[in-house]
């Protein structure tokens, strides 16, 4: 097809290059070039957000984005979210509150609950279903995300409060 | 020996077993993102498959050219039924009996139908190649209405024509499929004719679809050094995958390895075999290298198993006082191009035969013709057990339509037609013995905690506050009582393409004292990873963290069924208990042999085995398990394992009771759920986390086909709703917070008493949900409205109902 194009990413802290065509979309140079295969494709549309990743600070439906326009970005995805010995505290409170079920939605549920508290550090539970509402579920019925984000935000704030 | 009790408590505790809230051991690879999902698989060469579809609903194939698309660099192969027909594998048996075809044999019946299928080495030249497939299409008359396809002289299965007898026996018309009947239609109309009172009401329960948020897909690898095939895929019943693969293929059984992997969720879409599954072992049969086949969204909802699409009449008799004598149900099923429904072979509309609901109806009779028509094929059991939800929606409508009749309290009626405790088991008039229930104090409770005179005195007040101007908002209260009936065998009734719906566990103790268990089910976020274990743990007296589950391999897990319907718990559950009671009757003979007593003087207590009296005297399980490999015990053979295969006697009867309350603004349409109660009795809790988790999810997808979600049609054939910009999926933004409670009726066949609760909320919820729109209009005289219930169609309601004057 088209002449490919030289593409250099930072994901999840280590540097890669290499060939894409314009049209490569990042969710399959992250899954199918990289082998980084937490995001997920759900939809195609941008509406179930599976596929949410953070690009230079922001949260973004990676199927709905060319690995082109992310060039020189850096990206992380749920596998630079937490290690096997050292997990997120959002990784620990979605198994702690059952915030998951078969587990699809779940990378991109997380990465984008780690740019929410970011964005609004003490939400109320109107403020985490809206800001949540861009990734689908089909499994939960949410209420248990919604109380792992919660308990998060909430344990981080007693934590600040006790350090001042 | 009082001493001894909290000793025991605690070991108790150790062990996770039995009604726990164990956290799931699922939890780390997924929230970590190491799941490993079907389109996760990549082997080296793999190529990827992709389908030129119909756009037509209904049309002659008259070409297909694939000079263009071969040309195309990159592109391997493209498959046409021309190519797979000598091999026989251009058609495909259905699970409903009927044939489906794999790629458009002359012909195609709905839109999105499969018409070639294109093998390339990346998706996106392969995608590039669709585009470049030339087919000729002479376009047909299209039939999207199942009563208009019973009267129209288009013959839409031409392979069928002239055949007059089908696999459910006769039919009557060439888009005619079956005819379904149970019960006794003669008393049943005797009954209405003398009938004090007879409620009657038409309902279409939509076509919908279950859309898990992983699509359908499968990767196939032929080795033809060794000649083993290995299939991954998203199956809900890996085993009956593999044995329809080897009658397909004529590749020996032992010569297929099937691999569920994870599983994005199932509901139901993924029970079937779908033609990309097909193709992609064909592919790489031809090609000799892996292929890789993945759906994207739009051709899931266009092509891979829709739910519902039941248009239901009933009729329903009774006392003045509201006693019911009679019903009688008739239903167009509306089956699409293809009978590809998924249910036991013998129940070619699955379980509606459920439809006399929790109440206790002396005489009853049911009647379903499916019919052809220009839809997509399918017909699963969207989180329910087959047809079951459909069943409890006609019922729990026909309870509210006759109350509107009688004028009475919709939870007084259902509350004196209940089935009673002392009934059980109870046979029903359409064939059922429902194994227990105590459907009086469940629905008490559930009154009682919303305070349900209370509701009603606000919405008599809000009703009359609306009529004098003060407000626009109405107040509906949604109630449902349901029973379902999941758990499918026995043996004896229900079969799957002959093969008899038992499930398996085998279980084999390391000598450590640790243990692998391997089931013929497979988890699709239910945690079976983590129940299973518990289950074991109670059984044999090892700690659930001790214990590996293992599910979806052919080669290493015993024949299972698969999960749907509930089945698991019912089912593979019973067959775990069972293997571990097996594990457990030989360490007693262990114990015994290390103790120097009698097998008969040791008794199993929480994680060991002890001698009677003298409870100091004792082998833990991890103590009798290093002894059945390092001690020559005189007759007993080494080791320690055992194997199930568990054929229940009966279904199990899981119960609950709903109810919804919410404000409708009248103006807008908007429901708005100010409070959702949900009390399930799903016999013996396993892990009671967990079940609330599968209520809270049932119950939104409840919401979801209650509120919009809908799979439409235009009268070209067209799907209307393709995607998920008209799909309807509730995000966090539109789902409340549930309140869950519950009341135990162990189930008395099921070795630990579990009935399942996986799809309780999903069958219970929708008419619940819909029930509470309708329940805010009845003061203004609206007695039935079909679903989904929409801002759009809610605000037509209350239009057509005057309430905009």
């Amino acid at each position: 097809m088209s002449d490919k194009m030289h593409i250099k990413l930072n994901v999840n802290g280590e540097d890669h290059e290499f060939l894409a065509e314009p049209r490569d979309l990042l969710i399959y140079a992250l899954r199918e070039k990289l082998n980084i295969t937490g995001p997920h494709v759900g939809c195609d549309t941008s509406h179930c957000g599976a596929c949410t990743v953070t690009v230079d600070g922001k949260s973004v439906k990676s199927c709905t984005m060319f690995v082109a326009q992310a060039n020189g970005a850096e990206i992380t995805t749920i596998e630079g979210i937490g290690q096997p010995d050292a997990l997120h505290v959002l990784q620990e409170s979605f198994r702690e509150h059952h915030g998951l079920q078969c587990g699809f939605c779940t990378p991109g549920m997380i990465t984008r609950a780690t740019k929410l508290l970011e964005e609004n550090a003490n939400p109320t539970e109107e403020e985490v279903r809206f800001g949540m509402a861009g990734n689908i579920c089909r499994c939960t019925g949410y209420q248990n995300i919604v109380k792992s984000i919660l308990a998060v935000a909430s344990e981080l704030n007693s934590a600040k409060e006790a350090a001042q | 020996m009082n001493d001894l009790t909290p000793d025991r408590e605690e070991r108790s505790a150790g062990l996770k077993g039995l009604g726990c809230s164990r956290k799931r051991v699922e939890d780390a690879r997924f929230t970590q993102g190491k799941g490993n999902y079907v389109d996760d698989v990549k082997l080296p060469g793999m190529l990827h498959g992709d389908f030129v579809r119909s756009p037509y609903a209904h049309a002659r194939v008259v070409s297909v050219n694939k000079d263009a698309a071969l040309a195309l660099d990159g592109v391997v192969a493209v498959l046409t039924a021309e190519d797979l027909a000598p091999l026989n594998l251009h058609w495909m048996p259905t699970l409903a009996g009927d044939k489906q075809m794999v790629l458009a044999d002359g012909k195609v019946l709905f839109q999105g139908q499969e018409v070639a299928f294109v093998v390339a080495r990346d998706r996106y030249v392969a995608a590039d190649a669709v585009e470049l497939v030339e087919v000729e299409y002479e376009e047909l008359p299209v039939i999207t209405d199942p009563f208009e396809s019973l009267k129209s002289d288009v013959v839409l299965r031409e392979d069928l024509a002239g055949q007059t007898e089908g696999p459910h026996g006769p039919r009557k018309h060439h888009n005619h499929i079956f005819t379904w009947e149970q019960g006794d239609e003669t008393a049943t109309n005797q009954v209405l004719d003398g009938a004090e009172v007879v409620a009657t009401e038409s309902m279409y329960y939509h076509r919908t679809h279950p859309c898990p948020l992983e699509t359908c897909g499968s990767v196939a690898s032929m080795d033809k050094v060794n000649g083993k095939l290995t299939l991954w895929g998203t199956f809900q019943a890996p085993h009956v995958v593999r044995t329809v693969a080897s009658l397909l293929s004529g590749i020996e059984e032992h010569n297929i390895r099937v691999i569920s992997p994870d599983i994005g969720g199932g509901f139901g879409n993924k029970v079937g075999v779908y033609p990309g599954y097909v193709c992609s072992i064909v592919a790489s049969i031809v090609t000799g290298q892996p292929v890789k086949w993945v759906e994207d969204r739009m051709e899931n909802l266009m092509s891979t198993a829709f739910a519902r699409d039941y248009w239901m009449t009933g009729k329903i008799a009774a006392t003045k006082e509201g006693k019911i004598t009679g019903l009688h149900c008739h239903v167009t099923a509306d089956h699409g191009g293809f009978d590809a429904c998924a249910d036991p072979t013998k129940f070619p509309a699955g379980f509606m035969n459920i439809c006399t609901g929790s109440y206790d109806i002396p005489v009853a009779y049911l009647g379903v013709d499916g019919v052809y028509t220009n839809k997509a094929p399918g017909g699963v059991s969207y989180r329910c057990s087959f047809r079951v939800t459909e069943a409890v929606y006609f019922i729990e409508r026909m309870i509210e339509v006759l109350a509107i009749e009688l004028n009475m309290d919709a939870a007084e009626l259902r509350r004196i037609n209940f089935i009673k405790k002392e009934q059980f088991p109870y046979q029903s008039a359409l064939g059922w013995e429902y194994d227990s229930g105590d459907y009086h104090t469940a629905w008490d409770k559930a009154l009682k905690t919303v305070d349900y005179e209370g509701l009603r005195k606000e919405q008599a007040d809000r009703v009359e506050a609306f009529k004098r101007g003060e407000t626009r908002k109405l107040m509906g209260v949604g109630l449902s009582f349901f029973t379902e009936i999941v758990g499918a065998g026995p043996v004896k009734n229900c079969d799957i393409l002959g093969m008899g719906m038992f499930d398996s566990c085998e279980i084999r103790i390391h000598p450590t004292g640790s243990a692998v268990a391997r089931l013929g089910t497979i988890s699709q976020g239910q945690g079976h990873a983590t129940t299973f274990a518990q289950i074991l743990a109670s059984e044999i007296g090892l700690s659930a963290d001790s214990i590996t589950i293992e599910e979806g391999d052919t080669d290493t897990a015993p024949y299972g069924l698969g999960t749907y319907g509930s089945r698991s718990t019912p089912v593979a559950g019973a067959a775990a208990a069972m293997a571990g009671r097996k594990i457990r009757a030989k360490a007693q003979m262990i114990a015994a042999y290390l103790l120097e007593v009698h097998d008969d003087d040791v008794e199993f207590d929480v994680d060991r085995f002890a001698v009677k009296g003298a409870p100091e005297r004792f082998k833990t399980m991890k103590d009798i398990a290093y002894a059945a490999y390092n001690q020559a015990i005189p007759g007993l053979e080494p080791g320690l394992e055992a194997v199930s295969y568990y054929d229940p006697p009966n279904m199990t009867y899981p119960f609950g009771a709903y109810v919804c309350v919410m404000d409708i603004d009248v103006d807008t349409g908007v429901p708005e759920i100010r409070r959702f109660y949900a009390l399930d009795d799903c016999g013996t809790r396993i892990n009671p986390m967990i079940i609330e988790g599968q209520v809270h999810g049932g119950l939104t997808e409840a919401l979801a086909v209650a509120l919009g979600q809908e799979i439409s049609y235009d009268k070209m054939g067209n799907v209307k709703t393709g995607t998920l910009m008209d799909f309807f999926l509730p995000t966090a933004w539109e789902v409340p917070n549930y309140e869950t409670d519950y009341t135990v009726t162990p189930s008395p066949h099921h070795p630990i008493g579990a009935k399942g609760v996986g799809e309780s909320p999903h069958v219970g919820g929708v008419p619940c949900f819909s029930n509470a729109v309708q329940d805010a209009f009845r003061a203004f005289g609206l007695r039935h409205t079909n679903m989904p219930h929409d801002h759009w169609r809610i605000w037509q309601t209350a239009n057509d109902l005057g309430l905009h004057e």
